[in-house]
């Protein structure tokens, strides 16, 4: 096997061994990489010189005897996350020159752990997007089918590691942003519980929906990466004061007396039917390895999400993005000396146009007259929602579900016309809305394209949901199959 | 309930202005048409019965989170100003606020 087809765990233990490099390992993605990107475009910066720095620290820790499972092992950041000395655009004309003075706290810890950053990837400008069409740079393309999208926001992670560009990979979710492209591509993607990982120097979306999760090409590195970026930090004010257990500890391949929920609502008209045998199959599955599924249970305010996600994330991003003033840093219109007309046009020309829309609609969700009516109507619908869920995990260990209710869709095909964009999120929203934790892992492929399957967890129940995930993944081997490119 | 109106081509100007937003043309008919069906799809909220139902602005029970009063380092000035479009010295440059 070459270096870049190793997941974490597999390339952990050779460089403990000695039988493999971090500066071999890192030179064989970047190899990798070159060859690939002509036809995928992950990436919106490839750091190889950074990349080859940290890989030789690497090897002089893992010399040392001084390593932990991600010493030496590349990664790839979505180019939301602020990296030090490095590029951020946020895939945004406003960004495009934005160099951060600092890095996230999860790329910090990332670092402290003797990471190897090889590059930034693609997303939907400000991870407003389902598919990285609204890149403000190019359209990433899907692995498994180069003229199908690769789902967004965080669809250059998900690429990037379908393709072995890298080892594994962060990306960022407000509604589904990792795990409908990791469904879309055939990885494993987490968004943990809210407050579960530090968003501080995550470039702010919908400040109450934002959380950064691991892209993996197996389950068991999802519990490694999650364990490294995990817990409390006290530069964001929403960050969980719960301790961190240790993840890879719960991955055991037995369900007996778990109890899984099957949502009535979320098996609904418009759901392409090769993805409800898929995950029919997928469900039979955890059965046979001890769950007991129960198909009773009710959410029945699955219908109303979708308003209420595109009622409260673009408000939030109205005013986060109101900060791009062309003044501090970005992009800025230079040809006037009228300040308010500077102001326009620098956020005229520096956003594209679902950014645009979607300040618009949060600054009109916002408005004098509306803001009953929309904003505070969605926020309390979000209560109603929330406690949906916490009464159907009164019963159930966790819910089961599609991660989207199609295989990813044509470039192009949804462009114009913005409510079908926002229904392929119509199943990852809810668990955005709650704040509860949601994993995606590989369910099987219709004609090709890959299909996912969602498990929603309790709040802070990681350890659940990737129990019940890697039991699925020793049971099966969709994992395992890798695009030809 | 009901079909809302579509929005005017007023209503869309006074939301480009609020959020100080340069619109072209063809921009502010796109949005009024766009923004009218995505609002005419949140009507599905109206009914939903959410009398003594508190609202819910995120989702952990966290409240009142302060920090200590302590002064701690900040970013250095120059690595602050380095990303600035226009600095004069130590400080960022803007067009004039008063004429």
């Amino acid at each position: 096997m070459t270096g870049y087809q190793l997941t974490i765990h597999q390339a952990h233990g050779l460089l403990k061994k000695k039988q493999l490099s971090a500066v071999e390992l890192t030179k064989s993605c970047l190899e990798r990489i070159r060859q690939v990107e002509p036809k995928l475009h992950a990436l919106v910066t490839v750091t190889d010189e950074l990349a080859l720095n940290q890989a030789k620290k690497a090897d002089q820790l893992i010399a040392k005897g001084d390593s932990n499972p991600l010493t030496g092992i590349p990664v790839i950041i979505k180019d939301n996350m602020c990296t030090n000395g490095v590029r951020t655009t946020c895939s945004s004309k406003m960004l495009e020159n934005f160099v951060p003075p600092y890095d996230a706290t999860v790329v910090e810890r990332l670092n402290s752990c003797g990471a190897v950053i090889v590059g930034k990837s693609n997303m939907d400008e400000f991870a407003m997007g389902s598919s990285t069409e609204h890149s403000a740079f190019f359209t990433t393309r899907n692995p498994w089918d180069l003229s199908r999208v690769p789902g967004g926001s965080s669809g250059g992670s998900a690429v990037a590691i379908a393709a072995d560009e890298a080892i594994y990979a962060l990306g960022s979710d407000t509604g589904g942003s990792i795990r409908q492209p990791a469904g879309f591509c055939s990885v494993i993607g987490l968004k943990p519980t809210y407050g579960r990982v530090s968003r501080y120097g995550l470039v702010a979306f919908a400040s109450s929906l934002d959380q950064i999760g691991p892209l993996t090409k197996d389950v068991t590195d999802c519990a490694i990466v999650l364990n490294a970026i995990a817990g409390y930090d006290n530069r964001d004010s929403t960050s969980a004061p719960y301790p961190v257990p240790d993840y890879t500890k719960c991955l055991t391949a037995d369900l007996k007396g778990l109890a899984i929920g099957v949502p009535k609502e979320y098996f609904v008209a418009g759901m392409q039917a090769e993805v409800e045998k898929a995950l029919r199959a997928a469900i039979n599955k955890l059965e046979g390895l001890g769950a007991k599924v129960n198909f009773e249970v009710s959410l029945p305010h699955t219908p109303h999400t979708l308003a209420v996600y595109y009622i409260i994330a673009p408000s939030e991003a109205s005013a986060n993005l109101a900060r791009y003033d062309g003044v501090k840093y970005g992009f800025s219109y230079q040809e006037t000396d009228n300040m308010w007309e500077a102001l326009e046009k620098t956020r005229q020309y520096g956003f594209g146009d679902e950014v645009k829309r979607r300040i618009m609609l949060g600054t009109y969700a916002l408005s004098a007259g509306y803001y009953d009516a929309y904003y505070l109507k969605a926020q309390k619908v979000r209560t109603l929602i929330r406690r949906e869920f916490d009464q159907a995990f009164e019963k159930y260990d966790a819910l089961v579900t599609p991660t989207s209710p199609t295989v990813p869709f044509k470039i192009g095909e949804k462009l114009e016309d913005p409510l079908q964009m926002y229904l392929s999120d119509v199943f990852t929203i809810p668990v955005n809305i709650a704040g509860l934790p949601a994993i995606t892992i590989p369910a099987g492929f219709a004609d090709g394209l890959p299909i996912g399957m969602q498990l929603i967890g309790k709040p802070f129940g990681e350890e659940t949901i990737l129990k019940i995930a890697y039991a699925y993944e020793q049971a099966t081997d969709w994992h395992k199959r890798k695009p030809e490119i | 309930m009901g079909k809302i109106m579509k929005l005017s081509r007023e209503e869309v100007l006074h939301i480009a202005r609020l959020a100080r937003l340069g619109l072209t043309e063809s921009e502010l008919e796109r949005f009024r048409e766009q923004l009218s069906n995505i609002l005419e799809n949140f009507e599905i909220l109206q009914p939903v019965d959410t009398t003594d139902v508190p609202p819910t602005t995120q989702s952990i029970p966290l409240q009142n989170v302060t920090r200590g009063d302590e002064t701690t380092p900040s970013l250095p000035r120059d690595e602050i100003l380095a990303n600035a479009p226009q600095r004069d010295g130590e400080f960022f440059r803007i067009k004039a606020v008063l004429e």
